[in-house]
């Protein structure tokens, strides 16, 4: 086991300084951008929300309906990415996509369907509309904090310049211009009257006030903001932590099977070679011992020599079996490279990975070709294989393809759910595409976490 | 001969020293990591080293590593690397800059000891000695643009051409006379388009690139 780390010092600064600090905080300027932006990109997504689904389910009886329906699915989730966007720029979460994966059908409306019965599209139309009223309220709290924040603290220095040599408020909301300065309270009534320096004072460290609450309310608001993104934009919380549990659990059992196939490969493989090994090694010593047949001594230690060497090659098998070392030591492309030249069925190999992505990820993509390469020289009956590995981003793409006869599925217990396991353990997903007849893509995509 | 080994394994680097010194070699010193080797090849000035791929600190390719820079500074001395698993890629990395006195072979090649000391003493000499592993993926590359005019004979006799054998050495193997060999190596440097080349190394070389040609 290892040791818990160490504990940490957090430096707590001052919080008279941390408040001082706060207004001038990046983070705080982005929260307040972003509380800012709100309402435009609210303004917006209501109006292509509201006007999209009218126009869709009113032409729906002209059948013209149905495909701005579909294009409706299409622009909310690019409306999701942007927000998502945003969020992981201005508020620092960044929140998975929530969608289920798409199905690998052949059929037009397999996809579109498959996104109207998922959850996480409505959701986030929900998301889309509620942002114009939220977006009102935090554009108006944090533009007229920050404002009249400003405008209080500085009032001395452009009070001037003013038309009116004193300014006032007759009351809450109605700015006036009267030659005599009333603030006024609640209520209305003649008002107070600034014209002292203490007075003036006394509104700017109102002002100096207001600026240094203003970021905690920003933070407040931003906040309740995060809650809205990860609530309705990162899907079902629940349901991702079922899927979490679900393919660790996966995992786990493809360790246990990984190490079941070892013992009884090292068992039925290796330690009989040794064993018979031994047993010719023992013949020899027992002839050479008696000294009665010295050729047929010869002869079992040759068998033996034979046996000793077919055990090396089967434990050399073996390890290339659990980790082939050139994919730590040379990455994707010589690894699977060597595996093409291995396999059966001739298969092409293009690698396109500029930064090496993390072992595990690796190790998973050799797997996932290795076993495909495997499914395709037993099942496919093709004359050859296409390799392409890619990674955008953060994201690394593997697709196999073969000239097969098709029909390969992923059933309990077959090679291929196993990889879907293995890449599920590292929040991949693997699709699978093959009607009968052939031909047969196998796509696997996994995050890199860089 | 002088030779130096590398190789962190106790038991292996003994048997190694033993079976060569049966054979009247000398070994002028030993070391378990790769840095040491260089150190030793630079004040004994061997006759051939033999390194391990995979040693101490890292335990990945510092033995290869160690065996291209010492064909780098000192292009007279000849290393045959012996390695737990034979890649091609590494098998390249070996090659590009020449292919004479390089050898890359599987460990349990050492097994078969009269094939192994005759790959040794080729590698001492300046030849090749390339693991039937590495020509086999080599070929398999190549067979992804089939270059089917040759006969299965000749195929035979390619591969132990890129294994470095001399036309003594794949008569032996083949059980066939020299004479019968060199007219095979004709007709296969002919259908390939290959230029004749002079001594073994060399062939090694033209048979390498013109595989290496066919990878896309």
């Amino acid at each position: 086991m290892t040791l818990p780390p160490p504990p940490v010092r957090v430096r707590t600064p001052n919080p008279l300084v941390r408040a001082l600090r706060a207004p001038f905080e990046l983070r705080t300027w982005k929260e307040t951008i972003h509380l800012l932006l709100n309402m435009p990109i609210g303004i917006a997504t209501f109006t292509i929300v509201v006007t999209g689904f009218s126009l869709g389910f009113g032409l729906l009886i002209t059948l013209v309906g149905i495909p701005i329906l579909i294009a409706m699915l299409y622009v909310s989730r690019g409306m999701g990415w942007f927000e998502r966007g945003r969020a992981k720029l201005l508020l620092d979460v960044d929140v998975p996509r929530p969608y289920r994966p798409d199905p690998t059908s052949d059929r037009w409306w397999g996809v579109p369907v498959s996104r109207m019965t998922d959850p996480a599209t409505w959701i986030e139309i929900v998301y889309h509309l509620l942002l114009l009223p939220i977006g009102i309220l935090t554009f108006t709290i944090a533009f007229t904090l920050w404002v009249l924040g400003a405008s209080l603290l500085f009032l001395p220095v452009y009070a001037w310049a003013l038309p009116q040599p004193v300014h006032a408020f007759g009351s809450w909301g109605e700015a006036t211009f009267d030659p005599q300065l009333h603030i006024g309270v609640v209520g209305g009534g003649d008002g107070w009257v600034i014209d002292t320096p203490i007075e003036y004072a006394a509104l700017v460290l109102i002002g100096a006030a207001i600026l240094l609450a203003t970021p905690w309310i920003v933070r407040g608001l931003a906040n309740a903001n995060r809650y809205l993104v990860r609530g309705l934009l990162g899907g079902n919380v629940f349901e991702r932590v079922q899927t979490l549990t679900d393919s660790r659990a996966a995992a786990v059992d493809l360790a246990a099977e990984d190490r079941r196939r070892i013992e009884r490969d090292l068992h039925d493989g290796v330690q009989q070679r040794l064993v018979s090994l031994a047993i010719e090694l023992g013949r020899a010593k027992e002839k050479l011992d008696t000294d009665t047949d010295p050729d047929g001594a010869k002869e079992l230690v040759g068998e033996a020599h034979e046996e000793a060497k077919r055990a090396i090659t089967e434990v050399r098998d073996l390890a290339r079996g659990i980790h082939p070392a050139v994919l730590t030591d040379r990455g994707l492309d010589a690894a699977l490279s060597s595996l093409a030249t291995r396999s059966p069925v001739p298969a092409d190999v293009r690698v396109d990975v500029a930064e090496r992505p993390p072992a595990s990820v690796e190790a998973a993509a050799y797997f996932v070709v290795s076993e495909a390469l495997a499914n395709i020289a037993k099942h496919a009956n093709a004359t050859r294989a296409d390799v392409t590995v890619r990674r955008s981003g953060d994201r690394l793409t593997v697709k196999v393809e073969d000239d097969g006869v098709g029909g390969a599925s992923l059933v309990v217990g077959s090679g291929l759910a196993g990889l879907r396991d293995r890449v599920g353990a590292l929040d991949g997903e693997l699709h699978l595409l093959s009607p009968k007849g052939g031909p047969t893509v196998l796509m696997v995509e996994i995050p890199c976490g860089s | 001969m002088r030779i130096v080994i590398a190789e962190d394994g106790v038991l292996l680097r003994e048997g190694l020293a033993h079976l060569l010194a049966d054979e009247g070699h000398e070994v002028v010193a030993s070391v378990g990591d790769a840095l040491g080797l260089v150190e030793v090849v630079e004040r004994e000035q061997p006759d051939v080293c033999i390194v391990d791929v995979r040693m101490p600190p890292t335990f990945t390719d510092e033995g290869l590593r160690a065996a291209i820079e010492i064909r780098s500074r000192w292009p007279d001395t000849p290393v045959l690397v012996l390695s737990q698993y034979v890649e091609e890629r590494y098998a390249v990395e070996l090659l590009s800059s020449q292919t004479s006195g390089v050898g890359y072979l599987l460990k349990q090649r050492v097994a078969d000891v009269r094939d192994f000391l005759d790959a040794l003493e080729r590698v001492a000499e300046g030849g090749t000695a390339l693991d039937p592993e590495v020509v086999a993926q080599l070929l398999a590359r190549a067979r992804r643009h089939p270059h089917d005019e040759l006969t299965p004979r000749e195929r035979e006799v390619l591969a132990l051409m890129a294994e470095g054998l001399s036309n003594a050495g794949i008569a032996q193997r083949l059980v066939v006379t020299e004479g019968a060999v060199e007219k095979h190596v004709t007709s296969i440097f002919t259908k390939l388009g290959l230029e004749f080349a002079e001594t073994d190394h060399r062939r090694v070389l033209a048979v390498l690139r013109y595989l290496e040609d066919r990878d896309p």
